[in-house]
């Protein structure tokens, strides 16, 4: 037995059973599992939307909280919700790989470095009671230092306030990088604002080195850094300045603010509170 | 060829794959932050090491030993993927904290190291049991190590809070170095003393002796 056994027949034979015996066990686990691990990976990208919007209550289940949210598409170029609802329009990931349904950016314009942009972007609404936009989430994402981190931006309903921030996907480093899921750093972003004024579409929201001096101006613009972490942070910057930007949401943000100004009656009203508000800031 | 028991009980800590062999170094710095993590790296860790050596042990009077690395890289790789499926399916929140280390159970050298020196040698039985026994004994230096790093880096064991930390209003400083990699270092070594204190057998000889400083030049 040992002597015909390394003779150049049965070395084939062992290697070709081996190969198709180990691929038959590993496709039968990858496909068997499949559908548990989308309905995981649903589950988790649904309580990560929450999460970002802050409205996340262990008591009900993330489906039942889901229900407050309403999906829209919006075209990134003109920046108006798209026409139709399509949920392949959901899967931006999918479209960013489809030439038909990206553009790819060139390098002044990446500096997100994702290469393509999706043509159409979902975008996740919590309504407030009037109708008007009480909570306003969107898709971000960026490439780190080994990774593209894929997240969500919280706005409140002034268009500018962040909500909240959460990632879903990314493989930066643990502990050093990975730090952008710890709950303390990301409850930094709360209350932070993107723009400099409502007339603007270029954020002035970054990440910066060591931490934020209150008392400093533009201090609501600035993010504490992440020890040891400098390129994830700046991965962080980047996906705000290019997202935030007009290459990003941009122009949907410059909508939606004509929008609400020439709204009804007490949405104008609300919009003068808070002018008033940042005449008394400054 | 040692008792059913003695298979399993060596590994623990008489013939340690990380403090006697010092393999499986590296994951043992990654995911030893928390303990479910821990546990979870433990459990798909003796998994792949007893199903590995059990197949393995199963054909090994098939396996043509010029091709045997590659045979054995090729049914661990295939359990590790099915490991890694399975839990991205059951445990999804830790499985996505693990991140590329389930994956990386590839290159761990217990588990090659143990199809390559017991496997190919032993009937598939002890084989399995050997796994098992390699797993646990991997298994206990991360429980050892992701203990003090998560009740002293954290202030919690599993999640639950045992030391209220002071950013959450409780009167615990904790100790991030615990966090990073390096303190694993320090606690594996305070382990393999530990160990090596009660078993002066596996402490070994100098590979040479410094010789003493018989003429005083220097004065």
């Amino acid at each position: 037995m040992s002597s015909n056994k390394d003779s150049i027949g049965k070395t084939v034979t062992v290697a070709l059973v081996l190969c198709v015996v180990c691929s038959v066990v590993v496709s039968t686990a990858a496909v068997m599992l499949k559908p548990m691990q989308q309905y995981n990976m649903d589950q988790d990208r649904k309580s990560n939307i929450l999460r970002a919007a802050g409205i996340i209550d262990p008591a009900k289940s993330v489906d039942e909280l889901f229900e407050q949210i309403t999906t829209r598409i919006v075209d990134m170029e003109s920046g108006q919700f798209a026409e139709e609802f399509s949920p392949e329009a959901e899967n931006f990931r999918r479209a960013a790989n489809d030439p038909s349904q990206s553009r790819s950016l060139s390098r002044q314009e990446d500096v997100a470095s994702i290469k393509r942009q999706p043509l159409q972007m979902p975008v996740y609404i919590v309504e407030a009671e009037d109708g008007s936009i009480d909570t306003l989430i969107l898709p971000v994402h960026a490439y780190g230092l080994w990774s593209t981190m894929y997240g969500f931006l919280a706005l409140e309903g002034d268009l500018n306030t962040v909500a909240g921030l959460g990632f879903y996907e990314h493989a930066e480093t643990p502990g050093l990088g990975g730090e952008i899921d710890n709950p303390s750093w990301r409850a930094s972003w709360i209350g932070k604002k993107v723009y400099a004024d409502s007339a603007t579409t270029e954020p002035s929201l970054r990440v910066i080195k060591g931490s934020v001096d209150p008392s400093q101006q533009g201090a609501q613009h600035r993010i504490d850094g992440l020890a040891g972490a400098t390129l994830t942070a700046n991965g962080v910057s980047n996906m705000i300045s290019f997202w935030m930007g007009d290459s990003g949401f941009g122009p949907f943000i410059a909508n939606l603010r004509a929008a609400s100004e020439t709204g009804s009656a007490d949405q104008v009203e609300s919009d003068a509170d808070a002018d008033v508000l940042e005449v008394d800031e400054v | 060829m040692s008792s059913t028991k003695e298979i399993v009980v060596s590994p623990l800590f008489k013939n340690n794959p990380i403090a006697l062999q010092v393999l499986g170094v590296c994951s043992a710095l990654a995911v030893t932050t928390t303990m479910n993590n821990a546990v979870v790296m433990t459990l798909a860790v003796i998994a792949v090491a007893a199903l590995s050596n059990m197949f393995i042990s199963a054909i090994r009077h098939h396996i043509p030993s010029n091709i045997r690395i590659i045979v054995q890289m090729t049914i661990i790789a295939s359990l590790v993927i099915v490991v890694d499926q399975v839990l991205k399916a059951v445990v999804y929140d830790i499985s996505k904290q693990l991140s590329v280390f389930v994956g990386l159970i590839i290159t761990n050298c217990i588990i090659l190291g143990r199809a390559e020196a017991f496997a190919m040698k032993n009937p598939p039985i002890p084989s399995f049991i050997d796994g098992v026994g390699n797993g646990l004994g991997y298994g206990v230096v991360l429980l050892f190590v992701a203990f003090f790093r998560e009740l002293f880096g954290s202030g919690t064991l599993f999640g639950f809070e045992i030391l209220p930390l002071v950013t959450n209003g409780g009167w615990y400083y904790s100790n991030g170095m615990l966090l990073l990699p390096p303190s694993a270092f320090f606690l594996i070594g305070i382990m393999i003393w530990l160990i090596r204190t009660k078993y002066p057998e596996q402490v070994e000889k100098p590979e040479f002796v410094i010789a003493p400083n018989t003429s005083k030049e220097a004065v």
